[in-house]
């Protein structure tokens, strides 16, 4: 997506708008709430773009021009009958009170708390009020410096105070989960903060920013609202020759490769290679798919001077099928959906082959090593709104799978194979500690999900604490390793009957008899309750097949698109794990 | 006519509408939607399309199509 097209994004964004509303995708729909202190017309317009790019199909509310504190601090009932999911704040340095020539330091802290105290204020009302996530623009630094450089670096220059307060809203997004810092300080540095500013129009229309960096502003509100809504890609597929080393390991050999830092072409290949690492260690899979002898990837992998190791990845695909081929390989390995996939290769028939038969693979375009790992990074493929224990461990959780695999193959009998895992779950209700993951659980998972609902950490925690709600979340742990969390049910009761509203379990653990277990609990708790039936619905979506016939095949029985389980003569049906009360 | 034959492809596309037929004498009432927020997409693709910058003054006083062009070819020299 990136670098944007501005001239189709702002000179044809309206029948942009209608091509993307005619795609026939997953869309989710939420309801997202602008308030200005600048006009926001078309940053609407350009956020709306972005997310629908993104398969959300937003609603909105706009607050009146710079009412932003107001909108929020007074009674306001449409606001209220909105029920934001999202309150964007959209404001910039120039909205900071005047700063006037301070001369003590005394007088500048003063200030500073007044200013950020205004803020904590409006972002506390929020979540008291509405309880939904908040994306803030930090600010950016002011057009001009009355101190020269000294006006960062002393407590009488503006651009210190900025900085200072910045501080502020970070050490709050820090505190607060569901508050999420939008950067258009770094915004408009990276599109130089002389074109970022365009005072005319300000002066004409108030906008706060030039037209043409809107875009760009709508396209990082998009990569934060698509990230707390679980659509991040989660795996990148990359090649090897001359993407992740110069040159071409059959022909050269080990020896004439460029990965080290003794050549600068080498040091360019490397910080891919740095980049990749790190995406890794906050929950990307990252795979190989590479046409060599698989001996012969493995000798350039191994190396001392190449930064990852073989158990960093989780799919090695070396061989010299067509690359679509080995990608569709990797997809099904990962069990994942190839609209979260990444596919990366300097080669652009390579390229052309994977989108060609591959078309939701992401495919970003691939000139040159040394421009490549930022040109990744801007694409906000794997922007991060939160960080779980199962990110950090995620590439390990997959190979333990992998482990799995070969030794179900050792196995005649399926049965023998999963007793042979000594599972054992934990499945409780929802607790303040897992609420993250199982948000994150909920917003990610496309095939194994009944319902397609989506809720926000929010939304999750209000129903953790309902008593009308009946919650489940499972771990499984094997003796390859612990899954995590890796399912989630929510039910509502409803008068002798227990509604399963929502239920989500991860592929990580498909065909584990996983979700007879999870059953076998919701069967306990509604007989504990001395509710008499458990019923649910299917919602087909493109991607949930896998579950069309999972109500049936637990038996249940279907009224008229409802599924009703009679729980009087109930018993365990899972065999193969023990449960953890 | 060939600026003002490239200003109705923006107006098209700014509007979606491809029925849209300009002429030196249109004014904002003569076409749907072309409110002030519009407007401010219409100078704005001027500007990006023949790379040219309109003063505070020039773009407070449009008062209609033809100037929008004499403007124009002022700017790009024509």
């Amino acid at each position: 997506m990136y670098p944007l097209n501005a001239s189709e994004t702002l000179q044809k964004k309206k029948s942009l708008k209608k091509k993307l509303l005619a795609q026939s995708v997953n869309w989710i729909e939420k309801r997202v709430a602008i308030l200005g202190g600048s006009t926001t017309a078309e940053v609407k317009d350009q956020l709306e773009i972005f997310l629908l790019k993104n398969a959300i199909k937003p609603t909105f509310y706009e607050s009146e021009y710079n009412q932003y504190w107001e909108d929020v601090m007074f009674d306001n009932p449409k606001l209220k009958q909105f029920e934001p999911e999202i309150i964007y704040i959209h404001t910039t340095s120039k909205n900071l009170t005047p700063y006037k020539q301070v001369k003590t330091k005394e007088k500048a802290d003063a200030l500073l708390k007044v200013q950020l105290g205004k803020f904590e204020e409006m972002w506390d009302k929020i979540f008291a009020t509405y309880n939904c996530y908040i994306i803030q623009n930090n600010f950016e630094r002011p057009p001009y410096r009355l101190l020269g450089n000294m006006d960062i670096s002393d407590y009488r220059g503006f651009s210190n105070f900025i900085s200072r307060l910045n501080q502020g809203m970070y050490k709050y997004a820090q505190t607060y989960p569901n508050f999420f810092v939008n950067d258009i300080d770094y915004l408009a540095s990276e599109f130089g903060l002389s074109k970022w500013l365009d005072p005319k129009y300000w002066y004409l229309y108030k906008y706060a920013m030039s037209i043409e960096a809107i875009p760009a502003l709508g396209f990082n509100v998009a990569n934060i609202i698509k990230s707390i809504y679980g659509k991040n890609k989660k795996a990148v597929v990359t090649d090897l020759d001359n993407t992740l080393w110069g040159g071409i390991i059959g022909d050269f050999g080990l020896d004439c490769i460029y990965m080290t830092m003794d050549t600068p072409m080498g040091e360019a290949y490397r910080e891919l290679q740095k980049y990749l690492l790190n995406l890794k260690d906050i929950g990307v899979l990252i795979n190989v798919c590479s046409k060599n002898d698989y001996s012969v990837a493995l000798q350039g992998i191994m190396s001392d001077d190449f930064l990852l190791s073989p158990a960093d990845f989780v799919c090695l695909e070396a061989n010299w099928d067509d690359k679509h081929y080995n990608v569709e390989k990797i997809i099904n390995k990962l069990n994942l959906n190839p609209d979260s996939v990444v596919f990366i290769d300097d080669n652009p028939v390579e390229r052309d082959i994977v989108s060609e038969n591959i078309p939701a693979v992401a495919v970003p375009y691939f000139e040159d090593i040394i421009y490549f790992p930022q040109h990744l990074d801007k694409q906000g493929y794997f922007e991060v709104t939160a960080i779980t224990a199962d990110d950090l461990s995620r590439t390990d959780m997959y190979l333990a799978n992998t482990k799995r695999e070969q030794a179900e193959a050792s196995f005649v009998n399926y049965k023998d194979y999963l007793k042979s895992l000594n599972m054992s779950a934990e499945i409780k209700p929802f607790k303040s500690s897992v609420i993250v993951r199982v948000t994150q659980l909920i917003n990610k998972t496309n095939q194994f999900n009944l319902t397609n609902k989506r809720y926000g950490e929010a939304e999750v925690e209000q129903i953790a604490s309902s008593d009308k709600c009946i919650t489940l979340y499972g771990k499984l742990v094997d003796k390859f390793g612990d899954n995590g969390i890796v399912s989630a049910i929510i039910a509502e009761v409803k008068e002798d009957s227990l509604r399963i509203v929502l239920w989500v379990m991860s592929c990580r653990v498909f065909k584990r008899e996983f979700e007879l277990a999870m059953f076998d609990e919701l069967v306990a708790i509604a007989k504990s309750m001395g509710l008499s039936s458990i019923s649910g619905k299917y919602v087909p979506s493109d991607k949930n097949e896998i579950v069309a016939n999972l109500y049936k095949n637990l038996g249940f029985t279907n009224y008229g698109g409802v599924w009703v389980f009679d729980v009087s003569s109930a018993e365990d049906l899972c065999k193969v794990i023990s449960i953890v009360r | 006519m060939e600026v003002l034959s490239q200003l109705q492809t923006i107006f098209r596309d700014v509007f979606d509408d491809d029925n849209i037929v300009i002429t030196r004498t249109s004014v904002a009432d003569d076409v749907d939607d072309w409110d002030s927020l519009a407007q401010v997409n219409l100078i704005l693709c001027v500007e990006r399309f023949w790379g040219i910058k309109f003063s505070l003054d020039e773009i407070s006083n449009f008062k209609n199509v033809g100037q929008l062009v004499d403007l124009i070819e002022k700017k790009i020299g024509v």
